[in-house]
């Protein structure tokens, strides 16, 4: 979930009225959002880096808002802002307009076909006669930041850039080069480089070096040029210098330059309709058309019946309306039956669906307005048959003396193989391609680790210790769809100054008193003698039930002893649960 | 003869038990544990003993603890006491002619009992003597008196002698003070200097042949904590887990079968409506499998219909308009949530004529993010399902209500929350009147459209869903703040042995 950092009091003022810390709690708790941290840039910095660097730093309060992950047009001050007052039946939402020039043509943006390769898609506006301010243009900086850390994947979907129109001429030409053929001068920069030279210069830059990997292998690299051949930029990475915008920018020209065209058009629409406000006309952004219909509207048509029923609540066709409109939706009652036209608007991309609009219905109606119904569903339980035998077991194991453990489904290569003196081929373990730590190299293929891991860890103990756990382990399968399926397990350890065989022994045939299995060879439970690197020489045995192996007991190889961190005699039982369903 | 079974402490022998009464029924006013002790010619301990054991078996005798100062003879002292004091030694070793200097030096005490001597004027030095320097009596006889006020000290008659005296035989190393605690004893309301014998338990003898009509048994030390049963326990967050269990059960709600820890990308985003470029199918987020890294065998029809309607839209969707690879959807990976279950069986239930359900599960799901006291790579899942025709938003509200109240939380409220396989998303808050304020306890929603129709499910079948973390009500159950001491090898096992019985209304 994004956080959005806002000033308190410029909130207030953009709101019209203040709000005591509670207050804008509840108003951020019924809209869905969160109010998650009331701080300032001196607290932020004193926490990260100490008190002694933050003594300088502004203690102007700031609110730390969470957004939901699909409102990109809840970003930074002036989206939420309206969002708010629209909601708070405030301000009507604004209709945003695509205008043209007063003089001369649309501006262009070519795409050539070199950018297939590599980054196929871009889509531009201007925003004209604006007028920033400090606090406009931070806001407009930071919201290409959260755009390109949420909808745009770091960069990789969709990167922005802007620049001072002013300072560059169209038509645009968005093109793709070899690195050694691009060459300007970057932001910031006071000397060209080529493309090769900015990405080893940009290695060691800890916010540019993130993005390398975007491009870095790609036999050509993205770069928009205007007519004079300036460099505009080098998406995703980087700005030229001499189209930068400042504070006197008046005309911004915004390129999109994407992977995916759906998000291009949705993260082009959000930088201009969240500061179209500040254009001389507000709310008309003049875009440039490529291929696509930009700042588009678009309607749906909806009963009242629909949203009462998926809500549960009962309100005129008029009232639905007036609640989809506070939520910058405009609707009206089209007065054929109960049918409401609603207008989404280009700021609303998360409404994809009728059901996004009756949720906006329902959070404009107030989720705790809704009465709380019991569903008439009748329907009789049944526990899953494996589950259940399983908590039985449980039960009369810890009844037999044996106390609970419970381990990760996770671990290292080294706990299921090399430690209990196996080979990791032979275990039909799954593995992870992506761990972070050797915890979570496999999932686990027996239980035996976990529980001498907590011996382990519990050596202050009183002896004996004598632990069991029934859960499941991962096997590698090929007969599932994939690949790998679950096994339940019983596993327990005894662990004393003697080995206690004979405890083991009696668990499992206590165990198989429990579920019915008398002691005999053929139809019942019968042991005999097996090897097993796991266990002692001489003192290990195979479990059989109905003539089928279901698992093996004994008294633990000093060697797995010793590499589990343990130095008393101990001896193990391991099967399988699900022969006994 | 044990006195104090349970205890175990000190051993009296009946017949100083007796001789003692005999001396506290001698006096009114009472006596003093060490006097008697010394005139028993006992160790001071075997009274105090004797004295424990006759409080112990009622009011027989009474008894308070003083405190005393005590005078008490030295090693030295007790030689002195014995022998004679070093001068008087030295008187004593000189006979009539005298004894040569070098002569009495030789003798142990001769060295302090001669300038003591000297001081008391009892002898003389006469150091022009022929044959070196001689020794003579000055008088015919003499008194110790040190010695006689240590004889008086040794029997107990400290009173005789003057503070003065004493301080005196102190600074000399010859006495010592020390503080004793005796007991002054008196005769209790039901004193007798007869004890009978205290049985210590009832045997199975007495119980045959009625001798326990006779007797008279020890009191019980009901202060002491008994023994520990030798029993096996429960892990706490199992029996947390029971009671859910047991909770969706009472609610009439079927277990589904989760056990199955890998899962297709398939399952686990793209049925759910999850585009592929979402920020949770990330390396960082998401542990993707090797080996077996891809899964295979999808319902071919429906894996077009999810295709489509995230590439293009469709049943009343917009979709999100972007290139669906399938390569994507076969990467396995170790399930998220136990939501992919979820979605398995609601295009099961898809398959059949449509009957309305109640499905809950709880198991395992991971996730590979940062790890700290409250998170970890795996943790459980609680998650309720209902599909029904026409279900509401109201309804997912009444059910919430239903099953948080059987966990003791009755006072809800809803905030909308964002979630992709859900519309509209509400978060659970509960108040918490310990820390007076709200807090998250649960996520919930109704399942998207574009999730349920290319399943196959009927287009006026609604199906709501809620889900929760099973760790943190068992972490606030039991008290326990950092997750490791719960979960996985590192647990505290005396925690486990300790932690009571699981009522979560209670």
């Amino acid at each position: 979930m994004p956080t959005v950092g806002v000033k308190r009091d410029l909130l207030f003022k953009a709101l019209g009225r203040t709000y005591t810390d509670e207050e804008f709690d509840e108003l951020c708790f019924e809209f869905g959002l969160e109010l998650d941290e009331i701080t300032s840039e001196k607290e932020i910095i004193s926490r990260e880096q100490g008190d002694s660097k933050a003594s300088g730093a502004s203690d102007i309060i700031l609110y730390k808002i969470d957004v939901p992950a699909n409102r990109y047009d809840l970003l930074c001050l002036e989206g939420l802002v309206r969002g708010l007052q629209v909601f708070k039946n405030k301000l009507e939402a604004p209709r945003y307009r695509r205008v043209s020039p007063v003089n001369g043509e649309p501006q262009k943006l070519i795409i050539t076909k070199e950018t297939a390769a590599v980054r196929p898609f871009a889509v531009a506006a201007v925003l004209r006669n604006i007028t920033f301010t400090q606090e406009r243009y931070d806001s407009f900086i930071e919201l290409q930041e959260k755009l390109h850390q949420n909808i745009c994947r770091k960069r990789s979907l969709v990167a922005i850039g802007t620049h001072d129109l002013d300072t560059i001429s169209g038509p645009f030409t968005y093109t793709a080069k070899a690195p050694g053929d691009i060459c300007f001068r970057p932001l910031n920069q006071t000397k060209e480089y080529t493309a090769t030279q900015l990405m080893s210069l940009y290695k060691t830059d800890s916010h540019l070096r993130h993005y390398l990997h975007i491009i870095e292998d790609k036999p050509v690299y993205p770069v928009i040029y205007d007519s004079n051949g300036i460099v505009l930029s080098m998406p995703p990475i980087i700005n030229g210098d001499h189209s930068k915008i400042t504070l006197k920018t008046k005309n911004v020209f915004i390129e999109c330059t994407a992977t995916d065209v759906t998000k291009a058009k949705i993260v082009l629409d959000m930088m201009v309709t969240m500061f179209s406000e500040y254009c001389s006309q507000p709310f008309t952004p003049f875009k440039v058309l490529l291929v696509f219909q930009e700042l588009a509207y678009r309607t749906e048509r909806l009963s009242s019946e629909f949203i009462n029923c998926k809500v549960g609540i009962n309100e005129s066709t008029e009232k639905i309306a007036q609640l989809l409109t506070r939520m910058c939706l405009r609707s009206r009652a089209t007065g054929v039956g109960d049918e409401i036209e609603v207008e989404i608007p280009p700021t609303r991309s998360d409404v994809i669906h009728a059901c996004d609009i009756m949720e906006d219905a329902a959070v404009a109606y107030g989720f705790n307005n809704i009465t709380r119904t019991t569903p008439r569903t009748y329907t009789v339980a049944h526990q899953f048959p494996l589950n259940k035998l399983t908590e039985l077991l449980r039960q009369d194991l810890a009844a037999a003396g044996f106390t609970e453990a419970l381990n990760f489904a996770l671990c290292s290569q080294e706990d299921i193989a090399d430690k209990l003196g196996k080979k990791i081929s032979e275990t039909k373990a799954a593995h992870i391609s992506n761990p972070k730590t050797a915890e979570f190299q496999v999932a686990r293929t027996t239980l035996l680790p976990g529980l001498l891991k907590t011996i382990a860890a519990n050596r202050k103990m009183p002896l004996p210790l004598k632990l069991f756990e029934i859960s499941d382990v991962v096997l590698q399968d090929e007969t599932k769809d994939v690949g790998a399926r679950n096994s339940r397990r019983f596993c327990a350890v005894y662990y004393n100054k003697s080995p206690g065989f004979e405890v083991i022994h009696g668990l499992l045939d206590r165990t198989m008193q429990l579920l019915d299995v008398k002691s005999a060879r053929g139809e019942g439970y019968h042991i005999q003698a097996a090897d097993d690197p796991t266990f002692f020489p001489g003192r290990c045995a195979e479990i059989f039930v109905q003539g089928k192996s279901v698992g093996r007991l004994g008294v633990l190889h000093p060697d797995v002893i010793n590499r589990f961190e343990l130095t008393m005699p101990c001896s193990a039982l391991e099967m399988d649960v699900e022969p006994f369903l | 003869e044990t006195i104090f079974p349970l205890n175990g402490s000190s051993m009296a022998d009946t017949g100083v038990v007796e001789a003692l009464l005999r001396r506290v029924e001698k006096v009114d006013d009472g006596v003093d544990s060490l006097e008697v002790a010394t005139s028993l010619e006992l160790d001071h301990q075997v009274i105090v003993g004797a004295v424990k054991s006759l409080q112990a078996v009622g009011d027989v005798i009474s008894a308070e603890l003083r405190s005393s100062k005590h005078w008490e003879l030295t090693d030295e002292g007790r030689e002195i006491a014995e022998h004679g004091s070093h001068e008087a030694r030295v008187f004593g070793s000189i006979p009539v002619e005298g004894l040569p200097q070098s002569e009495l030096m030789k003798l142990s005490f001769g060295k302090i009992g001669f300038s003591k001597a000297m001081s008391n004027k009892w002898i003389r030095l006469d150091k022009a003597h022929e044959g070196g320097p001689r020794i003579f009596r000055t008088v015919e006889s003499i008194e110790d008196q040190v010695r006689e006020k240590l004889l008086l000290l040794q029997k107990g008659n400290a009173s005789q002698l003057e503070e003065k005296e004493k301080n005196e035989l102190k600074k000399r190393k010859l006495l010592s003070e020390v503080t004793v605690k005796t007991y002054w004893i008196m005769k209790g309301n039901s004193f007798s200097t007869t004890v009978t014998k205290q049985e210590t338990e009832l045997t199975a003898e007495m119980i045959t042949n009625g001798s326990w009509k006779e007797k008279k048994f020890k009191p019980y030390n009901f202060e002491a904590m008994g023994v520990a049963p030798d029993c096996g326990h429960l892990h706490p967050l199992m029996k947390v887990r029971t009671q859910f269990r047991q909770i969706f059960l009472e609610m009439g709600f079927t277990e589904m079968p989760t056990n199955n820890f890998i899962e297709s990308s398939f399952w686990n985003f793209d049925s759910l409506f999850q585009p592929q470029q979402h920020p949770a199918r990330d390396q960082h987020d998401t542990f993707f499998l090797s080996d077996p890294a891809l899964a295979h065998d999808f319902p071919q029809d429906y894996l077009e219909r999810v295709k489509k309607v995230h590439s293009e839209g469709g049943f009343g969707s917009q979709g999100y308009k972007y290139d669906w690879k399938i390569e994507e959807a076969k990467k396995n990976i170790l399930r998220t949530h136990t939501t992919a279950v979820s979605a398995r069986m609601l295009y099961k239930l898809a398959q059949q004529k449509f009957t309305p359900v109640k499905y809950f599960s709880i198991d395992r799901v991971f996730r590979n993010e940062t790890l700290d006291a409250t998170h970890l790579a795996e943790f459980h899942q609680i998650e309720g399902v209902v599909a029904d025709y026409g279900l509401t938003l109201g309804d997912l509200m009444g059910v919430l209500h239903q099953f948080f109240t059987k966990l003791g939380i009755t006072k809800l409220r809803f905030k909308p929350a964002y979630n992709p396989y859900t519309e509209p998303s509400m978060e659970v808050f509960s108040y918490h009147e310990g820390l007076k304020k709200w807090v998250e306890v649960g996520n919930s929603g109704i399942f998207r459209p574009e999730m349920l129709l290319p399943m196959g499910l009927p287009e006026d079948v609604s199906v709501i869903a809620w889900g929760l973390s099973l760790e943190r009500p068992t972490m606030i159950k039991y008290g326990i703040n950092n997750i490791r001491e719960l979960v996985g090898h590192k647990v505290n096992l005396q925690m486990v042995y300790d932690s009571p019985i699981c009522r979560l209304d209670s």
